[in-house]
């Protein structure tokens, strides 16, 4: 027989105001199976826990339902309380007074029936919850880290000196990302380089980092501590043991026209080739799709000349498989490029560029050393205009958001060039200056008040080319608003940040979710923003959204201690309240009939295959099979089960019809 | 075959060069023109300046009649027409209340089935894969094709080209042998209705556009939209004592431009209307 005991609470008035608290007890105590059933003002407090306790000790309760607020809020304080008193925590259920009634009707007798109707389901659940322990699983204490920008590298470094083992893994040859093209960062104007560059040589050396740079990731299997990842490392046509970094064969392939990716587009590189000198690791790679010998069979310069003899043109793509137990996305992000700006001719006029260009113009390792040049004829613009929000906050465009970082890099571009040409004038038209950060504000008056950057609040209309010069339309919004045209020898543009190319797929292959962007998206926006919603991976830097190199570093801080965090137990303990397909003893061994309905629904990949063997090893039966460490309890599966042969835990069938019948019978 | 054909109030009056072209193109590719039966005012800019239930009635009991009569396509060659009846369309089909209040109004249920077309469209649907075999002169002129402010706004609605650097005509004058320039007022405003109420403004901003395609070396300036050609070609005396230049620079419908290319006369696409004399260089005639 079961022994339910009921406690009431009154949430200070919350719920007493508008419910006969009283009543509830009185009326609740009347039914079947309660031995008990008393209210109290704060149910949550330590006397109130208390009552709960002494109950259950007292009157030896087999189950407790706590009429309360959200099982969201308390569930969890009312469940300890249990445990404490020796009951088993999942004996234990809230019903919800607050949220689902007090707040929302106002206080009379059909308001207070309908709080001892919620208790009365409760009731009847409660009488059929199963004890149930806390599932555990294993953890491999190793991580992998996707993206070698700055969020990847603080990430990488940080759970690495936790004593951890860490794998980096990073698309392009070298790690570094686009902190590593930057010339000066904002507010305070040190050299992007001088901080990044001894913090990728962390990585490489470091002993608990592996480092696979031209690699990519491929496969991911398994569950939070349990992962298995398969990374295609591409050829780079090298013998990286053998070579010795010394550059002579990136000095003589003939191949000598090729765009660099790392100069955006404004330097050239050869077809073997290391991105940038500073590069992590500083070894070539050969680029198939541009290089001579593997266009037309012959040239073969580059293994000629190599003193060490480190070419490898048969190197196949290698494919390393890795179990680990957490992950951290640290894929970043890319800026708008050329055609989605026909109106400011970006991609057609010479000296439209980019923020990331210009970035490279002002960098002392740049294509023009550091001088300020249109890429048109390497003139010095005397005149250069800043164009803030190109593409952000600009629903027309298909980008709602804004990008967070191009206010403070706008600042920051137009004082390099006011540093770099005095005499010049640099315009920076702009919608709103978001400069919010320590020290943001400050850096932009600096722009205005010191280095005399003309700010103007306008949105450029056109920009059009004439005689070398660059017509831009625009209307200062704060001096009358009347049309103008203004002229200037160069323009820059401070495109949209959006989603890294790729993290779409990525996305996929890992089942993590992203939003309609292509950002990845946090498992909660305030409380949970380093999670995803699959166990076991997060999120650094601006692979979720636009951030500037403080943030991108601090959420890099923050996922290496979630994964220190997990990696600091040795088994991880998780809810029961999952999914389970039944087993009956044979000939039957389950109503399970092995459709696999529920396979494609699972958004969890939790659904395997089991076969049910005979002594002599024969397949019996086919039966699909919940694993424990991937299902999140959603129930998808539970809804397209033909044979109804799954149940979840905590919210099995038979729970739920109680709760209803309960709705209509008073038993 | 037969398409339907909305001519609003300029194709029979300031804009019948522009008419005449389209039937003779629309002729010399055995395409008959059905006129919608009992058409009305579209509104134009000052309906819906007045009153937005008139500026939403009068394009629909246009589009409600093409309906009735079982007019699938119906081509506007009038761009501030086409925007009117296509934006009409548009606010309608997402308003079923709007909708209903509209059909009461003009006593005919608007169902917003009809397939509305500007020249360009019609061009590019129906004549721009015939037109090979046919060029019997190529078109062999540097051309600024001219869009204005309608035919490709508000591109939310329209979802027609790239609303800030559209292609479709230079495509369709490059077919007919056309060196289409890269210019900078494809889409700018050239003064539209204040031609009748400030012409000293059409002046100005008309000016910057014949200035602009002048200095890129266009010897004409291609066009689709009646008021453009009017305030391009008619207002051309006031913009040039208003610049204190002397631009001679033709401007010349789209329609215009290929009628020519397929061997039709100067006459029968009505050039010899314009304001501003047509007097296109003789160049090497390359037969094709």
């Amino acid at each position: 027989m079961a022994r339910i005991g009921v406690f009431i609470c009154h949430c200070g008035e919350n719920i007493s105001a508008t419910v006969d608290v009283v009543k509830v007890a009185e009326e609740i105590g009347k039914l079947k199976g309660v031995a008990h059933s008393v209210e109290y003002k704060y149910m949550c407090s330590d006397p109130g826990q208390n009552l709960v306790i002494e109950a259950i000790k007292e009157k030896k309760l087999t189950g407790v339902v706590v009429a309360a607020c959200s099982p969201r809020m308390h569930e969890p304080t009312f469940r300890k309380a249990c445990e404490n008193a020796g009951l088993n925590p999942f004996l234990c259920e809230m019903a919800n007074l607050r949220e689902h009634c007090s707040w929302v009707h106002e206080r009379n007798d059909t308001t207070t029936e309908k709080a001892i109707d919620i208790v009365r389901t409760l009731v009847a659940k409660v009488q059929r919850n199963a004890a149930l322990q806390p599932i555990k699983v294993p953890v491999t204490k190793k991580a992998l880290v996707i993206g070698g920008g700055v969020a990847g590298i603080q990430a990488a470094l940080d759970i690495a000196n936790c004593g951890h083992k860490v794998i980096l893994v990073e698309r392009s040859p070298s790690i570094g990302g686009h902190m590593a093209q930057l010339s000066e960062t904002f507010p305070t104007l040190d050299c992007s380089q001088c901080i990044l560059t001894p913090r990728m040589v962390e990585v490489a050396q470091h002993p608990n980092i592996t480092l696979y740079t031209y690699a990519e990731v491929e496969g991911l299997e398994g569950f939070i501590g349990n992962f298995k990842v398969k990374i295609r490392k591409k050829s780079k046509s090298l013998d990286e043991k053998l070579c010795t970094g010394c550059g002579l064969c990136t000095t003589k392939c003939p191949q000598k026209k090729i765009p660099s990716e790392f100069e955006q587009g404004l330097g050239l590189r050869r077809a073997i080739y290391v991105p940038f000198p500073q590069a992590v690791p500083n070894k070539p790679v050969i680029d198939k799709e541009n290089c001579t010998y593997y266009k037309t069979g012959k040239c073969k310069v580059c293994e000629v000349v190599c003193p060490t003899k480190a070419i490898r043109f048969d190197q196949p793509d290698e494919i390393i498989e890795e179990s680990i137990g957490a992950i951290v996305l640290a894929t970043g992000f890319e800026v708008k490029r050329s055609d989605f700006f026909p109106e400011y001719g970006h991609g057609k006029y010479k000296d439209v560029i980019d923020g990331l260009q210009f970035e490279r113009l002002a960098s002392a390792s740049g294509p023009t050393q550091g001088v300020i040049r249109r890429p048109s004829d390497n003139e010095i613009p005397k005149r250069i205009a800043f164009i803030a929000c190109a593409g952000s906050r600009d629903p027309a465009k298909g980008i709602e958001y804004c990008s967070r970082i191009c206010c403070m890099y706008t600042a920051k571009h137009a004082m390099l060039y006011k540093h770099k040409v005095h005499e010049g004038d640099a315009y920076v038209y702009y919608m709103d200056i978001r400069a919010a950060g320590k020290n943001y504000e400050e850096f932009v008056r600096r722009a205005i008040e010191e280095d005399h950057v003309h700010y103007v609040r306008s949105r450029v209309s056109t920009i059009i080319e004439r005689n070398g010069k660059y017509i831009l339309k625009v209307a200062d919004t704060l001096l009358g608003a009347q049309p103008q045209e203004v002229e200037f020898d160069m323009v820059v543009l401070a495109t949209a940040g959006i989603a890294s190319p790729g993290a779409e797929n990525l996305a996929q292959t890992l089942h993590v979710s992203y939003d309609q962007h292509k950002f990845f998206a946090e498992a909660h926006p305030k409380l949970r923003p380093v999670e995803t919603n699959t166990a076991g991976i997060f999120l650094a830097g601006a692979c979720q959204t636009t951030r500037d190199i403080p943030d991108s570093v601090s959420m890099a801080s923050g996922a290496a201690v979630k994964v220190a965090g997990l990696f600091s137990q040795t088994e991880l303990t998780r809810d029961p309240l999952i999914a389970q397909v039944n087993r009956l003893g044979p000939p039957l061994y389950s109503t399970c009939v092995g459709c696999f309905m529920c396979q494609p629904v699972c958004p969890y990949q939790a659904i395997e295959r089991e076969e049910i063997k005979s002594r002599d090893g024969k397949v019996i039966k086919v039966l699909a099979k919940i694993n424990e460490g991937l299902c999140q309890g959603c129930g998808t599966c539970i809804a397209l089960c033909r044979s109804k042969s799954i149940d979840i835990h905590g919210y099995t069938n038979q729970q739920v019809y109680s709760e209803v019948v309960a709705l209509f019978n008073e038993f | 075959m037969k398409i339907g054909l909305y001519p609003g109030c300029s194709l029979n009056g300031s804009a019948r060069d522009y008419n005449e072209s389209v039937f003779a193109l629309a002729k010399a590719f055995d395409i008959e023109f059905e006129q919608v039966p009992d058409w009305n005012c579209c509104g134009a800019t000052a309906a819906h300046n007045m009153n937005k239930e008139l500026s939403l009635a009068l394009p629909a009991r246009i589009l409600a009649a093409a309906e009735k009569h079982g007019l699938a396509d119906v081509v506007v060659p009038c761009a501030a027409c086409y925007s009117r009846l296509a934006v009409t369309q548009h606010e309608l089909l997402h308003d079923p209340v709007l909708r209903n209040r509209v059909s009461e109004i003009i006593g005919m249920e608007f169902k917003g089935t009809t397939n509305i077309m500007n020249v360009i469209q019609f061009v590019d649907k129906f004549i721009v894969d015939k037109l090979e075999p046919k060029i019997k002169k190529k078109f062999n002129y540097n051309v600024a094709c001219y869009y204005g402010c309608l035919m490709v706004r508000p591109a939310k609605i329209l979802k027609y080209d790239r609303p800030e650097d559209p292609q479709s005509m230079d495509e369709a004058m490059r077919k007919i042998g056309a060196t289409a320039l890269d210019w900078g007022y494809k889409v700018e405003c050239c003064g539209a209705g204040l031609s009748v109420s400030k012409t000293d403004m059409v002046s100005k901003l008309s000016g910057k556009i014949i200035e602009d395609a002048t200095y890129r070396g266009a010897e004409a300036i291609i066009v689709a939209c009646p008021m453009c050609h009017s305030n391009l070609d008619m207002r051309r005396g006031d913009i040039n004592k208003f610049w204190n230049n002397k631009f001679t620079i033709p401007v010349i419908y789209l329609t215009q431009a290929i009628g020519l290319a397929i061997g039709l006369t100067a006459k029968e696409v009505g050039l010899k209307r314009h304001f501003v004399a047509v007097n296109l260089p003789k160049k090497e005639v390359e037969s094709a």
